[in-house]
């Protein structure tokens, strides 16, 4: 997964201060980037991708040979038209496509990091990824957008950042990771630690690699992303290739063998101790707790309008947190616009081809612009 | 209806804050909007509509006023809008007192069910009025707690509401509604338009 071919790189010298404690520098932020960035820098729209994602947010990811993780929101003519903007999307510090992660060596020990990599978090990740305004001398960004953990990016990035942005679309996230998403990110941790192949986040300095481990992780978390009515509707009771039961633990049912296969596909491009840090990022976002109980607060300095957007049937970030970001805005007269999206595909809905979402992402970009 | 958004418009003052209340596809907010320099917001049920007033570039918010004008602070807003949608809330009286809260000013509009015409439907069809103002079935209409005009003017009367001012509207025609002519107003009236304070 770590064959930097094609892959972007942007060496930060700076030293950045981790919540953790630890200071970091001339580290690697691996980025892509689509369309062209116009004379009056004005178009510049930067994206945070979620969990498993990366820098490939459009057309065909070069390691994975797939489309990119937003295909159907970012490309030529769509919701973010990269014939019109400038796209920028990094992968995350503590990810595992090129920027820096738990699978990079420690030039100081001549090993793999592991498990001694720095613990990093949300707000780590945005001050990491603010550099690359720095790099495209950027002045202020025109839009900052993410789904799941890319949307808590966009609300620590408008907080840590409040001059620099000037359209904000936190798209089916939270404010601070409930006690349940917590529950399902240390059911993935313990399941890649359970494989005995993990050897204590040391396997790849051991030629190993804790695939069961990862892939129940996968697995686990797969069905979050979905809703009840959703899988009944895809799935139900189908068999999977049989017309009968077959009285083993076979995969029967195609719900089975689709998770699996989800799993099995999963190990091949994601690195296990990347999963362990992002997940720990994720559960260790709290921004009403950074503001003193007060969300509001994480807003104040800002004049940045934003969308807020969640879907009917995302049960892991559902819209009742949605709207907790609204009511903070609203409570300090931001200019807030919010739209709870109807779809039966759970959290996985907003990198799906819902048209009412694409249409209104898309008209609220364009005309978002237009009043620039 | 041009007649009502035009009169609204000359109601709001520019350079204020406003909430639309109920602002459907948008078609008020970006009226007022074009006429005159305001900040305005909106708040809408209809998934259908919030998207369709986001892709016009309003800022609204999809939520229903019954239960979530709570998170907008005391005086948040110059000016909050209700038109033509009281009628629809199940506690309208609660309704009144958040728009008042809300809002240092509300406008609000009311289609008026005292309108001779919808008074003689009644009266000689004697079935459940059918107006321009009024276009459903009695099964499947959005109005709960219709009201005519003069039913309005009493109720902000008897809460000590302040009623700045009181406009009928008949087709194109509008008139001041005052203490001695609200009962004829209320017969010649299709919509009532108040501007009301604490």
């Amino acid at each position: 997964m770590n064959k930097n071919v094609n892959i972007k790189n942007l060496i930060i010298e700076k030293p950045l201060k981790l919540d953790c404690g630890q200071t970091i520098n001339d580290f690697p932020l691996a980025y892509e980037t689509y369309g062209a960035l116009n004379e009056k820098k004005d178009n510049a729209i930067l994206i945070f991708h979620a969990l498993t994602g990366d820098q490939f947010v459009s057309g065909i990811n070069p390691i994975t040979k797939k489309d990119g993780w937003w295909s159907y929101a970012v490309g030529a003519g769509k919701a973010i038209d990269t014939d019109k903007y400038f796209v920028i999307c990094a992968n995350v510090i503590g990810g595992c496509m090129g920027s820096f992660g738990p699978s990079n060596t420690n030039s100081k020990t001549n090993k793999i990091y592991g498990t001694n990599f720095p613990v990093i978090t949300i707000n780590d990740m945005v001050n990491a990824q603010y550099n690359l305004l720095d790099f495209f001398k950027i002045e202020k960004l025109f839009a900052v957008t993410g789904g799941s953990m890319g949307g808590m990016q966009v609300l620590q990035f408008v907080s840590n950042f409040p001059n620099k942005v000037k359209v904000a679309i936190p798209i089916a996230c939270t404010s601070s990771h409930s006690a349940q998403n917590i529950a399902f990110n240390e059911l993935g941790r313990q399941s890649i630690m359970a494989d005995a192949n993990w050897t204590g986040g040391d396997y790849s300095n051991q030629n190993k690699n804790p695939d069961k481990g990862l892939s129940v992780a996968r697995m686990a978390a797969h069905i979050t992303y979905l809703s009840k009515n959703g899988l009944q509707e895809k799935f139900g009771r189908k068999l999977q290739e049989r017309d009968y039961l077959k009285f083993s633990f076979d995969a029967d049912f195609q719900i089975e063998s689709y998770l699996r296969h989800q799993g099995s596909v999963f190990v091949d491009r994601f690195d296990a101790n990347s999963y362990l840090y992002i997940t720990r990022a994720m559960d260790y976002f709290d921004l009403i707790k950074e503001y003193g109980g007060n969300l509001s607060k994480a807003f104040a300095k800002t004049k940045t309008k934003f969308l807020v957007i969640s879907f009917t049937s995302d049960w892991l970030y559902p819209t009742s947190e949605n709207k907790e970001i609204v009511i903070a805005l609203n409570a300090i007269g931001a200019d807030v616009g919010f739209v709870e999206i109807e779809s039966d595909k759970g959290h996985d809905s907003f990198l799906l081809n819902i048209p009412e979402f694409l249409d209104t992402l898309k008209d609220y970009i364009n005309t978002s612009y237009l009043k620039n | 209806m041009k007649q009502e958004f035009q009169i609204i418009a000359n109601l709001v003052e520019k350079n204020t804050k406003i909430l639309d209340v109920g602002c459907g596809d948008g078609t008020l907010m970006e009226f007022l909007k074009n006429n005159k320099e305001i900040n305005i917001r909106g708040i809408e049920l209809s998934k259908n509509k919030v998207q369709k007033c986001i892709g016009k570039g309003l800022t609204v918010i999809e939520g229903d006023a019954e239960k979530d004008l709570g998170q907008f602070p005391d005086g948040s807003f110059d000016f909050v809008i209700l038109s033509q949608t009281l009628q629809a809330f199940l506690n309208p009286e609660k309704v009144i007192s958040e728009l008042l809260r809300v809002g240092k000013k509300a406008i609000v509009t009311i289609p008026n069910f005292g309108y001779w015409k919808v008074r003689l439907h009644l009266l000689i069809k004697g079935t459940m009025p059918i107006t321009r103002t009024l276009p459903d079935e009695w099964y499947n209409t959005p109005n709960l707690h219709m009201c005519t005009i003069k039913d309005f003017f009493n109720f902000c009367k008897d809460r000590k509401i302040n009623l700045y001012k009181s406009i009928a509207l008949q087709n194109l025609k509008s008139s001041k509604i005052t203490n001695t002519n609200i009962g004829l107003k209320n017969l010649t009236a299709v919509l009532g338009i108040f501007l009301l304070e604490k």
